[in-house]
């Protein structure tokens, strides 16, 4: 529990915040909203205390994956600025504790969905669990520059564990809600990367802009945007979502494919690219909650009276 | 430097936090584990076997 002498006055002594710390809790929030839209989009009865057991249950696993990430990635946080003061990163919490609090957490998070809720939300969330703890983590982050695409899935599922949580299937408008998370990762993680290459360079991560370059990755932003923009729009004529959802994801998806062409057409090394980066990236994260919160209200106030169909 | 009684201090208030923090989370999982249960169960009280 108390990290070997570092030498700072303040000793090194781990907080029940830094267990907190572990499980990542901006990351979970976010999963928690998109996992809450796919419940509530379901549109299945269920009773609200197994609905709050199911959504724990997805946050609770959350928090387990994110404290095995930290457990086996401690040495290379410790290397980046971004995540140099995660607690151990910082020497504030031992390996082994936060991979056994990871274990545990994923142990009862994945036990608990499957006594409260139903064996195919438990199945998806174990299978959450283990591809953003170990496929992600332990074998995509440092041997490809493709990590963020393929490990995105791991973020992707939740809205389909919530939609299973509800109804016990996984239907195609579910997956339609997993393909936008998946194809939103990529520009989002990569805007994010072209501010920060130095740390991942550093720190010997094959994120793209340090294998393929700035201008490599801002057209494959680029190219992602180009997808998810009108993947984003979908939902309103699959009878997911209604007249608010498509004026919003349209102006919303619009938008984030001026902020996309905006990075893409600067030149090699101009100083914009930071700027114009930064904002792609806070962008995004405004983009897919307000493409999420969208639905999410459509469905609770039964504001969906247009049905449009390709 | 650092004084030794206050470095015990801090560590064991740390240490009082967290097992406070373990206490609660215990406490809300055997709580949560009934609440189910009963969720669970409600539908067949009194149901006809």
């Amino acid at each position: 529990m108390i990290a070997p002498a570092t030498g700072l006055e303040t000793p090194a002594v781990a907080r029940w915040q830094d267990y907190l710390a572990l499980t990542k809790p901006r990351v979970m929030s976010l999963v928690v909203f998109t996992a809450l839209t796919g419940l509530v989009c379901a549109g299945a009865p269920m009773n609200p205390l197994l609905a709050g057991a199911a959504i724990l249950c997805i946050a609770v696993g959350a928090g387990g994956s994110g404290a095995l990430n930290m457990g086996y990635e401690g040495k290379l946080d410790a290397l980046m600025r971004r995540t140099r003061s995660r607690p151990v990163a910082a020497g504030r919490v031992q390996r082994a504790d936060a991979l056994g609090l990871g274990v545990v957490l994923s142990l009862f998070s994945v036990g608990l969905m499957a006594m409260a809720v139903n064996l195919l939300a438990a199945g998806l969330l174990a299978f959450t669990i283990f591809f953003y703890g170990v496929v992600y983590t332990l074998w995509l982050k440092r041997r490809t520059p493709q990590n963020i695409v393929i490990g995105g899935l791991a973020g992707a599922l939740p809205p389909a564990i919530g939609w299973a949580a509800a109804s016990g299937t996984a239907p195609a408008n579910a997956w339609l809600l997993v393909a936008i998370i998946f194809f939103w990762t990529p520009p989002h993680f990569w805007a994010l990367s072209l501010t920060t290459s130095d740390d991942y360079a550093r720190a010997g991560v094959p994120m793209l802009p340090v294998v393929k370059g700035e201008a490599f990755t801002r057209r494959r932003i680029l190219a992602y945007s180009v997808i998810v923009a009108p993947l984003g729009v979908l939902p309103a004529f699959t009878g997911l979502g209604g007249l608010a959802y498509l004026v919003a994801s349209c102006a919303a998806g619009a938008a984030f494919l001026f902020l996309a062409v905006r990075l893409a057409s600067l030149r090699p090394g101009e100083a914009a690219m930071m700027t114009r980066a930064r904002r792609l990236f806070a962008f995004s994260i405004f983009y897919l909650f307000l493409l999420f919160a969208v639905l999410l209200a459509e469905h609770l106030l039964c504001l969906r009276p247009l049905r449009l169909s390709l | 430097m650092s004084d030794p009684n206050n470095e015990s201090t801090a560590a064991a208030r740390a240490r009082r936090g967290r097992n406070v923090a373990l206490a609660i989370i215990l406490f809300a999982f055997v709580a949560i584990v009934f609440v189910v249960t009963i969720v669970k169960l409600g539908g067949y009280v009194g149901a006809p076997h």
